[in-house]
């Protein structure tokens, strides 16, 4: 039976990295380029859904129908308003005029702006910790109570689903998808074809960034201590997942975020708690010299 | 769209520097009154000027107790400037961001602005390295929060105003054994934090002397981690009946919440002085019965505690936890020792190069002196040794009703 609750909880943990895996992934797959403000972003949109929720929340009747949905549903929204405005603003102004500058100058680049992030965020809304209120409560307990998996899990396997589907749907099929394609191949030829290799790339982060504010929520519902440096070490664990099923392929992202959670969660279960991250990142290494490529990452025809 | 968003960061960053510049006031009022030529404006002229310099983190991950032990002690100077005595007191507090390498540039900053006295640092790792430096230069050190003994160790100039990490941990552990609260106990401690390793171990080693049996021992590799729902099936499983956690409050937090909503997990609660902060994370109903190891209580009557938590709410906009507390004491026991310093004046006369060195030999021998005590809002006659160690009674609260009651 801890067979299974250790189980649940690798599911858990790993549904977060993969959530946040996807954004990091398809920002790679076409714009060619690792944002590491990538956990920045999903830390700002937690801290937009916390305030949007804390705001409501007290106009709301207390036990209605609408207090119990209204301040979730618009805590979220606008959050992915905001990420989404956050993440054209940091590309237009700290990737776009680097787009010929080589990639070792963009990466630094994010990582300044996941400094600036963090300072920032705890300039506006200070050092301490805040307690962010899960936006779905509750757990299914089955097994007597030895065995509970919580609804934010279910909702984050749910929604990680439902993004992936929509991500390779969206790139898949239709014209800025074909475009997202067309500049991850090859961007000069993309804009001689008549593609707006600026615009596309934009649409590109404002998408990843609304996924971070989704991821954000997510998160902070399950893990509820919420900081300016909360996106960091997660946002870290989930490049390393995206790597892990492939960099650039979106199911491989969902898979490589899972399996990391439930290696992490298994190795601190059955071998050993201090040196958890060190097997899981000697999974990664094993896997990687197998599979220099991740471990889907050759099976996906086109990367995005 | 392009001069739009130009606009917009552009006043995203006069907001932001507008923000830091402010911030940088608070930390530096000591600093520039003092440098139009020391003549104290605090309405003494003839005053004795001391400046005391601070480091701990502003920014990074620990920046909560760097802030809180900054502001604790900006209080303590003001209200000593203000009382308008012999001795007026200037206070810079530099930026550490609970880096061992920025802890000894933020220390030479310091030193270059003729400091005297060393208030620092808030975290462990930074203030050995601070510490071996003051030691070398002799300056004289008292940190308000860095418990660890390496901190002390075979240094004479360095104090502590907060409890050993192994003392800690012997205190829990006859605390538990005395009060009878359980005979079977888990730990849950931070192995890649020299504080929680610190108390874990020393609690640990003394529990079998007083008739605990430890039924596991479980770690996890930084305050970052977020799951811990393995640890606590451990200590479940092997039938816990107390969960000691000598952490900090952010990892706890996340602990009481799995341990309530993911395993149905109800043991005593146990925590160390890192657990303070607690009630600020967590909701009433997960934090009720948590018992703390604190030496100071925000919600106590006592005079002199209402009347910092006063100030310190009406500055900050936030309750005070230990580590205001602490850095409060710190600047008020360095205020005393040097009122007991009999040949002041003539240290204050000298250049700064040797005034250091002659207020630190000053101040090691007040504050190792037999008839040395403080009482101030973490403890009342507190006395130290010459291994820079504290002594002061310990306190126990548990958590009821969203607040600390003493036990």
């Amino acid at each position: 039976m801890s067979f299974l609750s250790y189980l649940i909880t690798g599911i858990s943990l790993g549904s977060i990295y993969a959530i946040i895996a996807l954004g990091y992934t398809m920002v790679y797959g076409i714009a060619k380029m690792l944002n590491f403000a990538h956990g920045d972003v999903i830390m700002v949109g937690a801290y937009v859904c916390f305030f949007a929720m804390a705001g409501l929340s007290g106009q709301m009747e207390a036990g209605s129908l609408a207090a119990a949905v209204v301040p979730q549903v618009a805590g979220v929204l606008l959050a992915m308003v905001v990420c989404t405005i956050l993440g054209v603003v940091i590309e237009g102004l700290a990737y776009k005029p680097l787009r010929q500058a080589p990639s070792l100058a963009v990466l630094i680049t994010a990582i300044g702006v996941s400094w600036f992030l963090q300072n920032a965020a705890q300039l506006l809304w200070g050092a301490a910790p805040k307690n962010f209120t899960s936006i779905v409560s509750g757990a299914v307990s089955l097994a007597d109570g030895t065995l509970n998996i919580s609804y934010v899990t279910m909702l984050t396997v749910v929604t990680c689903l439902v993004i992936m589907v929509g991500l390779t749907t969206f790139i898949g099929k239709g014209k800025m998808g074909k475009a997202m394609r067309a500049c991850s191949e090859d961007k000069a030829a993309a804009q001689l074809m008549g593609i707006n290799v600026n615009a596309t790339i934009s649409v590109t982060f404002a998408i990843g960034s609304a996924l971070a504010a989704v991821a954000g929520v997510l998160m902070c519902s399950a893990y509820p201590t919420l900081m300016p440096t909360t996106g960091a070490l997660p946002g870290i664990k989930a490049f390393t997942a995206a790597v892990f099923g492939g960099i650039g392929s979106i199911p491989g992202a969902f898979l490589g975020g899972l399996l990391l959670g439930i290696i992490e969660t298994f190795t601190k279960a059955y071998i050993s708690t201090d040196l958890s991250d060190a097997i899981v990142f000697l999974v990664l290494i094993v896997v990687l010299l197998v599979k220099p490529s991740g471990l889907l990452g050759r099976f996906v025809p086109e990367k995005v | 769209m392009k001069k739009f968003l130009a606009m917009l960061m552009a006043a995203a960053m006069v907001f932001g520097a507008a923000a830091c510049s402010s911030g940088n006031n608070t930390g530096n009022n000591g600093g520039n009154a003092g440098n139009d030529g020391g003549s104290g404006d605090a309405g003494n002229d003839g005053a004795i000027v001391i400046r005391i310099g601070g480091i701990g983190p502003r920014t990074g991950d620990t920046a909560m107790y760097g802030l809180a032990t900054e502001r604790g002690a900006q209080i303590a100077v003001d209200e000593i400037n203000a009382l308008g005595g012999d001795i007026q007191l200037e206070y810079r507090f530099e930026d550490d961001t609970g880096v061992a390498e920025t802890a000894v540039s933020a220390y030479n900053t310091l030193k270059d602005w003729d400091v005297d006295v060393i208030y620092g640092c808030t975290t462990t790792a930074p203030c050995v390295s601070v510490a071996a430096e003051t030691y070398a230069d002799r300056y004289f050190q008292l940190t308000p929060s860095a418990s660890s003994t390496d901190v002390t160790a075979d240094k004479d100039n360095v104090f502590q105003m907060c409890f050993t990490d192994p003392g800690q941990g012997v205190t829990a552990a006859d605390y538990v054994a005395e009060n009878g609260l359980a005979t079977k106990v888990g730990v849950i401690y931070n192995n890649g934090d020299a504080y929680s390793t610190g108390i874990a171990q020393g609690f640990i080693a003394h529990a079998p002397e007083v008739g605990l049996e430890v039924v596991t021992e479980q770690t996890f590799p930084d305050d970052s981690n977020t799951d811990f729902t393995v640890q606590l099936t451990a200590c479940r499983d092997a039938g816990a009946e107390l969960v000691f956690m000598p952490i900090y409050y952010t990892p706890a937090a996340l602990i009481l919440n799995q341990a309530k909503n993911q395993l149905n997990y109800s043991p005593l609660f146990f925590g160390g002085d890192g657990m303070d902060g607690i009630l600020g994370v967590v909701d009433e109903s997960l934090a009720k019965g948590l018992m703390l190891l604190t030496p100071f209580n925000a919600s106590s009557t006592e005079e002199a505690t209402a009347n910092f938590v006063a100030k310190y709410e009406a500055d900050y906009g936030e309750t005070p936890n230990q580590f205001a507390a602490d850095g409060y004491d710190c600047v008020y026991a360095i205020y005393q020792a040097l009122q007991q310093i009999d040949n002041l004046a003539e240290i204050a006369a000298m250049d700064p190069a040797e005034r250091h060195t002659a207020l630190c030999d000053a101040l090691v021998s007040v504050f190792t002196s037999p008839d040395f005590s403080f009482s101030g809002i973490t403890g009342s006659g507190m006395t130290w040794g010459t291994n820079g160690e504290v002594t002061k009674d310990p306190m126990v609260v548990v958590v009821e009703g969203g607040a600390y009651v003493t036990q």
